[in-house]
């Protein structure tokens, strides 16, 4: 326990996160005091009331990750918990599936962090793409109502796959041995949640600020081209920039960012067709004062695996 | 009744707090120790719990609810559940039914009408499912009479609509384990006997201001 903090490395990562958050808590005091216009205002609002909830998220990943790989697992397990209560009250699912929701919520997904953390790899890497695959459809047979029956097995598996399964692959970075990284596996995992959500910010501040040519403006209105680029070509500069906390050389370091980035565009994406399917804006405004959960983390969902099977097949012999 | 809230009765409230991620909104009226009658529509075992733990706590120690007496008296463990922990007033479902004895039915609903008056007292409030029955949480069924009688025997007690939102997927009829998902419960404008009410207009407003509460899935 706390073995974490004596890493010198992971606390300079630490003090650059603190430094930015007073840095943005500063300039957003400033923006609110020279604030004109009505439109303006509620821009303003919206990004300082963003800022206050990063304290509390930064706040809580810390002392998460300062407890060690059990405080970790058990945080993730809470988000990925979070994340598929807001995705299955919105995705219609029915009353036939009422069994199989319920292993869903409390066998499939806490096995898959148990897995994790008595670090049976080749378990935890099929359990849900194979058993829970299989498990999901024959559940709903059994339940005996076939209305729908692909349509309903399809949604439950997806909500498994991405708030269960992908995101799980982010702790899991905790347990690859790397050679000469060992002990500092939390700072992999901080670099990828740094780089997903500062690519996240960094295309959101982008696109406000000179955004204009809309990307795929049916799905999400929001996403510009100028605001993918810029948010894309500065969050890697930033990753590549912090390429001393990882095993990676800089070039190494930039090529991983990049993947982050991207797939961190791709999951937002995606969710967001999902959102306007359902026919809503965001999982956390229906349900409000539950903060849209799966809004914050769905980029990391789309990046965590992905980062975790490249790092594991080119620095983990 | 005793006043003071039995601590199995605050666990299972904070059970069925954290199991359903409840979020409850005043959109109608304010929590108010006022005597009331809060009526809602009815889908799930966990309806009751979930409402009366949504109250201040100073309310919830005079607020009980009202349960059917052969459900509720069937075992051992319902029987401490209902008379010990929540102190439920148990009612005849039977009562406000229509049976083909009109005379025998008008007595029956005339003892439930008072068994509910001597329950409200001078100081306690009521949960009401006027449905009588757990529904599948797609529509607001019709309401029994009992609310009608109840609110013209004493005008004086405020009626409080509530609408629970999901909780028929968090635990639907027949089934014994929950499913976590999120749910809303509304609390609406309260309501009453107006002068050119009779029975079924009132009753038929009284379900309109409950399932108008609805905020999500109006499909």
């Amino acid at each position: 326990m706390f073995g974490a903090v004596h890493d010198q490395k992971l606390m300079y990562l630490f003090a650059g996160v603190l430094g930015l958050l007073i840095a943005s808590t500063i300039i957003g005091n400033i923006l609110k005091a020279t604030r004109t216009t009505e439109a303006r205002r509620t821009t303003i609002d919206n990004l300082n009331a963003r800022i206050r909830a990063w304290w509390k998220m930064c706040a809580i990943f810390a002392l998460c990750l300062m407890i060690g790989r059990t405080g970790t697992l058990v945080l993730f397990g809470v988000i990925s918990f979070m994340a598929m209560r807001e995705y299955m009250t919105l995705v219609p699912t029915h009353r036939g599936d009422h069994q199989t929701l319920f292993w869903s919520f409390f066998v499939i997904m806490p096995l898959q962090y148990y897995l994790i953390g008595i670090e049976w790899y080749g378990f935890f890497a099929i359990m849900i793409p194979v058993f829970a695959f299989l498990f999901v459809p024959t559940s709903i047979a059994i339940g005996g109502d076939t209305t729908n029956f692909l349509d309903r097995g399809a949604k439950i598996q997806f909500g498994i796959t991405v708030c269960a399964y992908c995101l799980s692959h982010a702790p899991a970075l905790l347990i690859l041995k790397i050679p000469g990284f060992e002990g500092h596996d939390a700072q992999l995992l901080l670099y990828l949640v740094i780089v997903d959500q500062m690519s996240d910010v960094l295309q959101y501040v982008w696109g406000k600020l000179i955004g204009k040519h809309k990307i795929a403006w049916r799905v999400s209105p929001n996403k510009t081209w100028e605001g993918f680029i810029g948010g894309v070509v500065s969050a890697t500069a930033l990753g590549t920039a912090l390429w001393w906390a990882t095993p990676f050389t800089p070039l190494q370091s930039a090529g991983m960012s990049f993947l982050i980035c991207i797939l961190g565009f791709a999951g937002g994406l995606v969710m967001s067709a999902i959102k306007r399917d359902i026919g809503i804006k965001d999982f956390g405004v229906v349900i409000e004062g539950h903060g849209g959960v799966l809004d914050r983390i769905d980029s990391l969902c789309f990046a965590a695996p992905v980062f975790f099977h490249v790092v594991r097949f080119y620095f983990v012999p | 009744m005793s006043q003071g809230i039995h601590p199995v009765a605050s666990l299972l409230a904070a059970v069925a707090r954290g199991i359903s991620g409840i979020q409850v909104q005043w959109a109608g009226c304010q929590p108010n120790e006022r005597q009331r009658i809060y009526f809602a529509n009815h889908s799930s075992h966990l309806d009751f719990v979930v409402l009366w733990s949504a109250l201040p706590s100073e309310i919830r120690a005079t607020t009980r609810p009202v349960a059917a007496k052969d459900y509720w008296e069937e075992t051992p463990l319902r029987r401490f559940l209902a008379q010990n922990v929540f102190k439920a007033v148990l009612v005849e479902r039977g009562g406000m039914a229509k049976t083909k004895n009109h005379e025998e039915s008008h007595l029956a609903s005339r003892s439930l009408i008072e068994d509910l008056v001597t329950a409200l007292g001078k100081t306690n409030s009521l949960i009401l499912f006027p449905e009588g029955t757990r529904g599948t949480g797609e529509k607001v069924g019709p309401f029994r009479s009992g609310l009608y009688h109840l609110a013209l025997h004493r005008p004086d007690v405020e009626l409080v609509p509530a609408y629970l939102e999901n909780l028929n997927r968090i635990l639907p009829k027949g089934e014994v384990l929950p499913v976590p998902m999120l749910s809303l419960l509304t609390f609406g404008k309260p309501i009453q006997v107006e002068p050119n009410d009779d029975k079924e207009s009132f009753l038929e407003r009284a379900r309109e201001s409950v399932s108008s509460l609805r905020r999500i899935g109006t499909a």
